[in-house]
């Protein structure tokens, strides 16, 4: 690895056999990586790859069980997150670790020096957002503000630490394709100041966009060092998950039925104050098409999903039909039981109970609409435990859900197993409409990729299916129809082909209700 | 002094326990604990007051040991819940059950004696303005503590960047953590703020309110104090609010009892519930302040992955 030329500058931060035990399993195992001073670095890597346990060692979270870290030299000890910012260090995480009940300047100040007045970080908050082009209003509440917003307290309360080093985890995993292009300016602008950056993702476009330099992890260990910009994306994807990705294939998914599933003038009031209401959506879902539903995370994708599940029935039954059927004011299991299937979003506590088995949230879901086959015993409803492991079984197979044993609880599985597992519970059924929300968020390559033919399969064979996803590679994969929700309010319908990436960023930017929000907003 | 000023102080001396005890829980419960046990820590506070009073002959000894005594239960809960990672709603039940059995067995030979009642502290000029001055400055020293308590808390929580810290502790302590905030020791603290305020509470109970040793007077008021926090939604002066306007009512349906009004007894002993409780919803009918207010890892453990 020294092998990479010896930098005319010393490295800033160096990195030697890293190593992180959690009982025998190693998160990160001798891990070697040194970042030089002014320099865009990626870290890249699968879910799981051990990234961010990587970059918590970095940032003082985590103590790492051997090797060392040397910092402009000198070998050091980061005990804490204070520790780490002393030294120069400052970390945007991937899941906010913001104070929702706070304002954007009480967050800022719970990281500063405690010498300083509140309205004092609070102006220069404000000069500092305004000169990096982010800005901020220092007196709002966080549970007020998109996502984005809060991804530029995170980097403001980084940069008012004057940091030598900022690490960002994911950062654009959560943002439009425009808030991105913001973000990458602002990094530019950090590296030519000379600060460096250590870039997290798995984002390859953006890597080969703006990184001097990638490290490659995968299952805990370095499997790369390398120019991005020299990498095509298929070798990077390589280094990455070990072996070339299938490639999904959405061909003969245009012959149209029926419509199947279909959304007339649906409009929800939000039911928490920090929920967003539905307005006026109109959807039609024909046989055979995949309607994928893009937007940026908390614009109303959540409460469409449960609008169109049942899970919060509407007012009247007309604005919801299941083949042709009215069954807005219906619950899930009605719905379930006109042939249609529902894949939420949460994984753990949603889709499925974590701490019981598989072959239990086999019959938690399909109690009513398979109840012949599950259940015995005419009223006492008793479990047929043979015809559930039977069907858990084949349903392991047909997705390739990865466990230990034959029943194990649905906790114990992978993020991406489990998913392939929930998605398959469901199309077990062979559903004539089926609604994902975020098949694959949090999974990995191989399991994203298994379970996007399998949505593109069942539209094939003469199903509706309905996809509501954040992230636009897995929208353009599987999609025949796309639109695209902001605010609450569906955009109109495009077919796939004539959409490109900067309209959907345009109508994931909002050209719906924007000025109607900010009279609210203000209302406040 | 007129019947008027009369009722208002024995309000203000029924009240003054309430308040002391909700907002040492409100402090607790903003870092994220739930302590159930408010009246454990309060009985006990009331007996190792009226103890330490007939032992010493000083009163003030008195207040000190019930402030101990309070702080010392609740470190008990915060070692069970904070460092073993013990249920907090079990454990906090269980500090009362046994803090009411506690307070039985030590206070049992003291049962029956005549206590020495906290002297008032007289504010020369001020106590003469005519009606106020006999109410606020010709009071004693616990009632002035839980004035100054309150500013305080208040103060604390919204102005100084510990109050800030405190907080953010009770909103995300996954985040509090992630900042390099020691979110055990801040817990700590909190919970034996809170238990020091309800040893107060109690002291105030067998020094001023009646000066003597009965098993089980505290009578539920750690409980009233528990229901005060959530409903004054976790604010230091609605928590005042609902307090005083408990005790107004509470004393004045025993005078509407004495006098013999035509309503049923049971309703009239019901009433100061019923008003406060009203009272505090009508207060927070605002759902996002309130769910601003709240803080979202109440009476969830901490355990930092290390």
């Amino acid at each position: 690895m020294s092998a990479e030329g010896q930098p005319a500058i010393g490295p800033l931060l160096t990195v030697g056999q890293l190593t992180k035990l959690f009982g025998t399993f190693a998160a990160c195992n001798g891990i070697d990586l040194d970042i030089k001073p002014g320099e865009i670095h990626a870290l890249l890597g699968e879910n799981g790859a051990g990234k961010s346990t990587l970059v918590k060692m970095l940032f003082g979270v985590l103590a790492p069980t051997s090797g060392e870290i040397v910092w402009q030299g000198q070998p050091v000890r980061i005990a804490s997150p204070s520790a780490a910012r002393k030294l120069g260090i400052g970390m945007v995480f991937q899941h906010f670790s913001l104070f929702e009940a706070l304002t954007v300047a009480e967050n800022i100040a719970l990281s500063m020096a405690p010498g300083i007045s509140l309205s004092r970080i609070a102006e220069e908050a404000s000069a500092l957002s305004h000169s990096y082009g982010l800005p901020l209003d220092p007196k709002a509440h966080v549970a007020d503000l998109s996502v984005g917003e809060r991804q530029r307290i995170e980097i403001v309360r980084a940069l008012l630490q004057n940091p030598k080093l900022i690490i960002l985890d994911e950062p654009t995993s959560v943002l439009t394709p425009q808030e991105a292009d913001r973000l990458f300016e602002t990094l530019n602008k950090l590296k030519a100041e000379g600060r460096s950056v250590l870039y997290i993702s798995h984002r390859l476009e953006e890597v080969q966009r703006i990184c001097d330099r990638a490290t490659v992890l995968r299952h805990g260990k370095v499997t790369g060092a390398c120019d991005p910009r020299r990498e095509t994306p298929s070798s990077l994807a390589r280094m990455m998950v070990g072996s070339d990705v299938a490639h999904v294939s959405a061909e003969g998914t245009s012959t149209k039925g029926a419509v199947k599933l279909e959304a007339r003038h649906l409009s929800a009031s939000a039911r928490t104050p920090f929920a967003v209401a539905l307005k006026n959506i109109c959807l039609k879902v024909h046989a055979g098409e995949v309607l994928a539903i893009a937007g940026v995370a908390g614009n109303g994708q959540g409460e469409l999903f449960d609008a169109l599940s049942g899970e919060y029935p509407a007012a009247t039954d007309d604005v919801v039909r299941i083949a042709d059927k009215p069954v807005g004011t219906r619950g899930i299991n009605a719905r379930r039981l006109m042939g249609a299937g529902f894949v939420p979003e949460e994984r753990h506590g949603h889709a499925a109970v974590s701490a019981l088995s598989l072959s239990d949230n086999l019959v938690l879901a399909r109690s009513q609409s398979d109840r012949r086959a599950f259940l015995g015993g005419g009223v006492l409803g008793l479990i047929r435990q043979d015809a559930v492991k039977r069907a858990t079984r084949r349903i392991s197979e047909a997705m390739d859900v990865r466990k230990s044993g034959e029943n194990p609880p649905a906790g114990s599985l992978s993020g991406g197993n489990l998913q392939k597992f929930i998605v398959g519970r469901e199309l077990d059924r062979q559903p004539m409409v089926l609604v994902v929300n975020q098949p694959t968020w949090g999974v990995d390559a191989g399991a994203a990729s298994r379970i996007r033919q399998a949505l593109v399969d069942l539209a094939k064979s003469g199903s509706a299916v309905l996809v509501i996803s954040q992230d636009l590679d897995e929208i353009f994969e599987v999609a025949t129809e796309i639109a695209v929700i902001s605010e609450g309010r569906l955009s109109d319908i495009y077919p796939a082909a004539e959409l490109s990436r900067e309209k959907i960023g345009l109508l994931m930017g909002g050209m719906y209700g924007k000025t109607e929000t900010a009279e609210t907003a203000h209302a406040h | 002094m007129g019947i008027f000023e009369a009722i208002l102080l024995t309000v203000i001396t029924a009240a003054t326990p309430l308040v002391l005890a909700a907002v040492g829980e409100l402090v607790t419960e903003r870092s994220g604990v739930l302590n159930l046990g408010v009246e454990g820590m309060m009985i006990m506070g009331a007996a190792c007051a009226f103890i330490a009073t007939q032992m010493t002959g000083s009163p003030y000894v008195g207040i000190l040991a019930g402030i101990a005594s309070g702080a010392l239960f609740s470190l008990l809960f915060g070692f069970l819940t904070l460092t073993l990672v013990a249920n907090q709603v079990a454990t906090g039940l269980a500090l009362t059950i046994l803090g009411l059995g506690v307070s039985g067995m030590i206070g049992e030979a003291y049962v029956g004696q005549s206590g020495i009642k906290l002297p008032q502290i007289v504010f020369p000029v001020l106590s003469d303005i005519p009606f106020l001055g006999a109410l606020l400055f010709k009071q004693d020293l616990i009632f002035y503590l839980s004035i100054a308590v309150v500013v305080g808390v208040n103060w604390f929580l919204f102005r100084s960047r510990a109050g800030l810290k405190l907080r953010s502790v009770g909103d995300s302590h996954a985040s509090a953590h992630a900042l390099g905030i020691n979110v055990i020791r801040m817990r700590y603290l909190a919970v034996m703020f809170g238990g020091a305020c309800a040893g107060l509470a109690g002291a105030q109970l067998s020094l001023v309110y009646t000066p003597q040793w009965v098993e089980n007077m505290s009578a539920g008021r750690g409980w009233i104090a528990l229901a005060l926090v959530v409903f004054a939604s976790w604010r230091p002066w609605r928590v005042v609010a609902g307090g005083y306007l408990f005790g107004a009512v509470s004393i004045s349906q025993l005078h509407a009892q004495a006098f013999g009004i035509g309503i049923p007894s049971q309703f009239l002993s019901a009433l100061p519930y019923l008003a406060t409780i009203v009272v505090l919803i009508l207060i927070s009918h605002n759902r996002r302040t309130t769910l601003i207010n709240t803080p979202a890892s109440l009476g969830k453990p901490f355990v930092p992955d290390r």
